[in-house]
């Protein structure tokens, strides 16, 4: 192995990523004047937090006074399918008013209602006094939402003095003996060193890994980087069959198409220019929760009612809204669908279809962001020192199914949680410990033998778009036993061909070749779990739909998938129970009922 | 005219370049011709030509930019990430303008497609400038709210007439396009603020809910900072996002001409 010359820091916590989430949380670290190091592979505002266009979810209260918190922690349960932790989803629904006040306080340029409050946008599955009738909840700049809350944040961190690591790579998590986190190894792009970050607490702030499939919205980045670290590092992650298809990618491109269009009234059509939502969803039509549009659509193109030539994709109509409207409210996917679907939004439809846009799954935390995991029978046993936030982590508020406008709030709610318990749990300076020499061996190892695989014969990119195609198939909207099966055996082979991988560029400068490499192995790791968790839940509930197993059954499945990676291809499965109970008397628990809209 | 001295190591050495043909049988072939510099090669950079079949490409240069990293070359070097122009990530230089690959039509460009990273910046790698400098000067201007009056414990109100100001300005993606097609720039960007980062600090001076104006234009008036804008609007006509950095300039100069009255 060739020798490394690494740089090291000390820090009192580390912070992988510099999305929303993550950003938050190293704002809420700096002002609490504990020593923190931002690490991100992008500069912050290239994070894919900055796509989020349509909204952040609060019962301001500022269109329909009648607003509570409580309908929204009610519209996010009914949401998960009854698998998301209430007493988590209390916190995030009575957190989200102060959270947006304080974002507005910030500077972030919010889009105004006359008498010039935030404005607020119906959107999917929000409602008012439990499922009555639509909720104006979500909180919007227009249709660039993830962007101005993104830049708002990053503003801040700079007032906030933090220091950030930009374009340094993630390689692997620094863990003890005792399997607790100390750090991060990462590689600077820039200049091509080694460094190790050792801190008191490590937060992965990593993102999705929506890139695991052919056509999705998430960015080229989005490639479940925290996930795969950790499953390196044995810690399990959890219900990782949950991936949400967005109703409205652009059909060919996949760019995303707010749900917000349907919130100021757009709606889809069949090639009989049928409002089909009706039928599935006669209450809230266009506007149910994503997993019911997107699968209502799926049938509508499987029963040969999808509009264009090959009848495969749905109409999404937004010209009767006016220029008007489109102008200020829709800007950004008014021009979006102009670039990638050469269409003029407000004389035509926009050609649509499901694509894959979220991860329910992920790094399983408590409400405070410690990561947790099920050891001697306690299934909240923290993992000292290792922390996660945002789409990479489960805590679980999102449970089977998100609402659209409640993974912004996510993120600042949680990042911001996950500074306070720093905060309050950290000696600011306190010695750090050391690191077991194996687990830094491990992932010097692994860097160099990827360095150096001139001889492999199969290119990054081929063994990609073979894994994304596989789970595009069989990992999809409706799934089946004997189709995950197929996928599964597939996804193996797909993965024992990564010995054989090819990196031709050898330098250490910028060696994207390498870096996408590495992305593919976390890639991977995540696509292998969503299968294996898939093909293990014999039930459909939230965005897992099974033609199989059609119904939910709470008696077997009301419980959290945890899996653990166990040797190349084999994933071990337990599970975490789903808390049936709330944080306080302010909220009483939401038994579980049929999910209808 | 300036003479303006480029480092010895940044011309291009133009009998290095190789030549990758697109696969027999291809019938709609364009040359993509792409800046290469390997910072550890110790040579000038050079020119590659990709022939890529458009019939088996997607229609954006960014595209065509992957498909050459994954079938023919994996050691092309570019940034991108969200590939809907929102991050910023994949400007450079195409067909003489600075653009987004994500959002550049191949049918629009007429001929070879001449991808070159932006200039007049220092290169890390191929496609790659070193934008430390930039994101330095962002930093610089202080972009977040300033307030001293205490914040209400709802949100600052803020009526849709006083919003609409940041429309057009708030929007800005930081991708550099603008500032690195500023001659001024190129020409005293270690001083010169820039396009990009001037309409940053015109985004703040025009928020109704910003208490800093006097202390903010102070910072501006400046015969580097600020004045070396000499309105020449390469920045207004390439920003890939429609905004219009000049304009922005032109009301920051207003407001400290009308301050001294």
């Amino acid at each position: 192995m060739a020798a490394y010359d690494i740089v090291d820091h000390a820090y009192d916590v580390v912070v992988v990523g510099a999305g929303g989430a993550g950003l938050r949380a190293t704002l809420g670290l700096a002002e609490a004047g504990l020593k923190t190091a931002s690490i991100s592979k992008v500069f912050p505002t290239r994070s894919h937090t900055v796509a989020a266009q349509g909204g952040i979810s609060a019962a301001l209260g500022n269109i329909q006074p009648e607003d509570n918190w409580r309908y929204h922690m009610y519209d996010t349960v009914k949401g998960s399918d009854w698998l998301g932790d209430q007493d988590a989803i209390q916190y995030m629904t009575r957190e989200a008013i102060p959270a947006i006040i304080e974002l507005e306080h910030y500077g972030m340029p919010f889009s105004r209602t006359p008498d010039g409050k935030i404005y607020q946008r119906p959107f999917g599955g929000m409602s008012l006094n439990y499922g009555e009738k639509q909720a104006h909840r979500t909180c919007a700049a227009a249709d660039r939402t993830g962007h101005a809350m993104l830049h708002t944040l990053y503003q801040q961190a700079l007032k906030a003095k933090a220091e950030f690591y930009i374009e340094y790579f993630a390689i692997d998590l620094l863990m003890a003996e005792d399997g607790s986190c100390h750090g991060v190894l990462a590689w600077d792009l820039n200049d091509g060193k080694l460094h190790r970050f050792r801190a008191q607490r490590t937060i992965l702030a990593t993102g999705g890994y929506g890139r695991a499939f052919f056509s999705c919205t998430s960015a080229h980045t989005c490639t479940g980087d925290g996930g795969g670290m950790a499953a390196r590092a044995g810690i399990a992650l959890q219900d990782m069959e949950f991936v949400q298809f967005h109703p409205t990618g652009i059909y060919g491109a996949g760019c995303l198409i707010t749900e917000g269009s349907r919130g100021e009234g757009g709606y889809l059509t069949n090639a009989k220019n049928e409002r089909f939502m009706e039928r599935y969803a006669p209450h809230d039509k266009d506007l149910a929760c994503r997993d019911v549009v997107a699968r209502a659509m799926t049938v509508e193109i499987n029963e040969g009612r999808g509009v264009g030539g090959e009848h495969d994709h749905i109409f999404l109509n937004l010209q009767h809204l006016g220029p008007q409207v489109l102008h200020e409210r829709l800007p950004g996917i008014t021009e979006t669908a102009r670039i990638f679907a050469g269409v003029d939004a407000t004389k035509e439809p926009i050609p649509v279809l499901p694509t894959v846009h979220y991860n329910m799954g992920g790094i399983p935390t408590n409400m405070h962001g410690e990561v947790v995991t099920l050891k001697d029978g306690n299934p909240d046993a923290v993992v000292p020192g290792l922390m996660a936030v945002g789409e990479a982590a489960c805590v679980s508020v999102h449970g089977a199914n998100r609402l659209g406008s409640n993974s912004l709030l996510d993120l600042v709610v949680f990042g911001r949680a996950a500074a306070l318990e720093c905060a309050a749990k950290l000696k600011i300076g306190a010695p750090l410990k050391a690191i077991a020499k194996d687990s830094e061996d491990r992932a010097l190892a692994r860097f160099d033998r990827l360095r150096y695989a001139q001889k492999g014969t199969l290119g990054t990119a081929q063994i990609r778009v073979k894994m994304q195609k596989t789970m595009q198939a069989h990992a999809a909207v409706f799934r089946t036993q004997e189709s995950m099966d197929k996928g599964r055996a597939l996804l193996n082979d797909i993965i024992k061909s990564y010995d054989d991988v090819q990196v031709s560029d050898t330098s250490l400068v910028w060696n994207s070749d390498l870096a996408e490499t590495m992305e593919l192995e976390n890639l991977l790791t995540n696509a292998l779990f969503t299968l294996a968790c898939a093909q293990n839940r014999t039930e459909s509930r939230g965005a897992h739909a099974r033609d199989d197993c059609p119904d939910r059954d709470d008696v077997h499945w009301m419980k959290h998938t945890l899996a653990w990676r166990d040797g190349e291809t084999s994933v071990k499965i337990d599970y975490r129970p789903v808390h049936t109970y709330t944080l306080d008397e302010e909220a009483k628990y939401i038994e579980p009922q049929v999910r209808e809209y | 005219m300036a003479q303006l001295t480029l480092p010895r190591n940044s011309r291009i050495d133009k009998a290095a370049g190789k030549v990758h043909k697109a696969e027999a049988g291809a019938k709609n072939i364009r040359k993509f011709k792409i800046y290469r510099y390997d910072p550890d090669a110790g040579a000038n950079p050079h020119v590659d030509t990709f022939e890529v079949d458009l019939d088996k490409c997607g229609p954006m240069v960014l595209d065509a930019l992957i498909k050459i990293k994954s079938e023919t070359d994996a050691t092309v070097t570019f940034r991108r990430s969200c590939r809907e122009g929102i991050c910023g990530s994949c400007a450079m230089n195409i067909d003489g303008g600075n653009h987004l690959a994500c959002l550049t039509h191949i049918k629009d460009i007429k001929g070879d497609v001449n991808i070159y990273p932006l200039p007049h910046m220092p290169v890390v790698k191929d496609l790659v400038p070193d934008l430390t400098h930039f994101y330095a000067q962002y930093a610089s201007i202080e972009p977040w709210l300033k307030t001293t009056t205490p914040a209400p414990t709802r949100e600052r109100l803020q009526t849709p007439e006083d919003r609409a100001k940041l429309d057009g300005l708030y929007e800005c993606i930081l991708c550099a396009c603008c500032s690195t097609a500023c001659p001024s720039y190129w020409w005293n960007g270690d001083r010169y603020l820039g396009p990009a980062i001037l309409m940053a600090a015109y985004r703040w001076l025009v928020d109704s809910r910003d208490e800093a104006t006097g202390e903010r234009l102070d910072m501006l008036e400046d015969p580097f900072k600020l004045y070396r804008c000499h309105t020449i609007l390469n920045c207004s006509r390439t920003c890939p996002k429609g905004l219009n950095p000049a304009r922005a300039i032109a009301e920051t100069k207003k407001m400290l001409v009308e301050r001294r009255n």
